[in-house]
């Protein structure tokens, strides 16, 4: 197997992006990182895009070949492969592209994601969300998809007592750390207060605990470790990609307090690169809603059960904190078009392994963990990036 | 979102909350499956249909305030997951009580209601909910 490096990323800014159409912000984040990998697109052997809803949010599917045509590589015939798993879309693109340069496949590889979703109203949107969990036995008994959220939050706060003020903490977090990202939806700090008394969406789960809805892209370009020196002074590598499904409806899990898919792919993705949670400088988790990004620290190992909450609160995964999560300021305040996030993960990784994350930069920051989830956490993939191997 | 064809297809078990019982290890499903995940192939041709009583506790639970537009008139109501006696989780609403009196560990009995309509004048589609079982 090929070692994968990375060598160039790419993003447009996350929000509401009226003026540009979804092949305007692929074509814009797939060409800044070629341009950040100084290559030319002559070189690329193949393209993989992470979109999950193109169909429901523009009507339009097709995907791979509309971005490869718009790139100006129509002309090269280049194969482009559109990918999706939910939330989880863009990450299973770099898995993707991962598994095509490790056999030898390909050398040097495009990974997009996008998500268009402002062009329709909210209402619409949020029913295309809940089409990643069960629509014939969750959703047709009035369930939305914050409300499945909101039945892992009610548990987990049962369980283990787990706390509207800390549910808080981790918008709170997540907002202060999108304060310093130029392309973050949200890039003002709020009180963990306002968060607290926002509009209840699903009880207990308030707007403020909710990722919002956006459009961008982001790119990366990978390649075989072998020429990426040509390419990059320090190529970022790709040390670890692992995967796990579970179950599409929630009532048909043993517990709901945890992502098992999580664990799973978290400890699979530490035992290939033969490191534990410890070793990990920051991590960028799947925070769709306050109460996920919880589980997530718990379920990768980096807080025991029922203390992700606490740690949160106590400022253990703030910027300068123990385990800095969501530097970028996560799905919450960077924003979350869908397609695009498990690719922005990425971007945000490879930033602050290059010590190019400016204020938000972590000292010495040498191992990223990406971590994205699909449906309630049906699907769940876990890349470890590194650098100085 | 509700397709009524796709919808109807498991209007029987969607009424009488049946679901099937592995003849392998006497695990019990809902809704309904080919193949059990605990015994794999030696479960072939041994999934039995189960009814459930009905009755069960809540195992957690919400109050959704955001509805989706089918449901936009019955909000803010109660949504649960309810362990059933017999075993298996389902998820419902739960109706004719205050939506925050709804509790983890509440007893449950399930009804037989209108679920919602497609449009204001297309099908009317019925389901299971669940009420409070006052002792
Ligand atoms: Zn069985």
């Amino acid at each position: 197997m090929k070692k994968v490096a990375i060598i160039g990323v790419g993003i447009t800014p996350f929000g509401e992006l009226w003026d540009d159409s979804f092949r305007e912000i692929g074509i814009k984040a797939g060409f800044e990182a070629l341009h950040d990998a100084n290559i030319s697109s002559d070189d690329i052997d193949a393209i993989y895009v992470g979109n999950m809803s193109a169909g429901r949010f523009i009507d339009q599917e097709h995907i791979g070949a509309l971005i490869a045509d718009y790139a100006g590589l129509a002309h090269n015939n280049i194969p482009s492969t559109r990918v999706e798993a939910g939330g989880a879309s863009g990450a299973l693109a770099v898995r993707q592209a991962y598994f095509s340069i490790a056999s030898g496949m390909n050398e040097i590889v495009v990974v997009g994601g996008a998500e268009k979703m402002t062009d329709i109203g909210d209402v619409e949107v949020n029913d295309i969300q809940s089409s990643a969990a069960d629509q014939e036995w969750e959703t047709v008994f009035g369930a939305t998809y914050p409300s499945l959220f909101a039945l892992m939050a009610r548990r987990h706060m049962h369980e283990y007592g787990t706390t509207r003020e800390q549910l808080s903490s981790v918008a709170a977090k997540n907002h202060r750390h999108g304060s310093l990202n130029p392309k973050a939806q949200f890039r003002r700090e709020i009180k963990p207060e306002a968060i607290s008394r926002s509009p209840v969406v699903s009880d207990p789960l308030r707007m403020l605990d909710c990722a919002p809805i956006s459009d961008g892209a982001a790119a990366v370009i990978m390649c075989d470790m072998g020429i990426a020196k040509k390419y990059s002074e320090h190529p970022v590598e790709v040390i670890a990609s692992a995967q796990a499904s579970d179950t599409l409806a929630l009532n048909q899990r043993k517990s709901i307090t945890e992502m098992l898919a999580t664990k799973i792919a978290g400890k699979k993705a530490m035992e290939m690169a033969g490191i534990g949670p410890a070793d990990i400088d920051l991590a960028e988790v799947h925070d769709n809603f306050t109460i996920s990004e919880i589980m997530a620290v718990e379920d990768l190992g980096f807080f025991p059960k029922g203390e992700g909450a606490k740690a949160t609160l106590d400022g253990k995964t703030t910027i300068g904190g123990d385990i800095p999560i969501n530097t970028s300021g996560g799905l919450k305040a960077r924003g979350d078009p869908i397609g695009a996030t498990g690719v922005a993960q990425i971007v945000e990784i490879v930033e602050q392994l290059r010590g190019k994350a400016d204020k938000r930069q972590i000292k010495d920051a040498k191992i990223g963990l990406a971590h994205s989830v699909g449906g309630t956490g049906s699907s769940a993939i876990v890349h470890i990036l590194g650098v100085g191997q | 979102m509700t397709k009524t064809p796709r919808f109807w297809r498991e209007n029987k078990n969607r009424y009488n909350l049946i679901g099937v019982k592995c003849g392998s290890c006497n695990a019990v499903y809902f809704p309904s499956r080919i193949i059990c995940p605990d015994c794999g192939r030696k479960s072939m041709g041994k999934m039995d249909k189960f009814k459930f009583s009905g009755r069960g506790t809540v195992y957690s639970n919400t109050v959704v305030h955001e509805a989706h537009e089918q449901y936009e008139m019955q909000k803010p109501y109660a949504i649960a997951l309810i362990e059933l006696e017999e075993g298996a989780r389902v998820l419902g609403q739960i109706v004719d009580c205050e939506p925050y009196e709804v509790q983890i560990g509440m007893k449950v009995k399930s009804t037989f209601r209108k679920l919602g309509q497609d449009g204001k004048s297309g099908t009317i589609y019925y389901g299971y909910k669940f009420v409070r079982e006052r002792e």
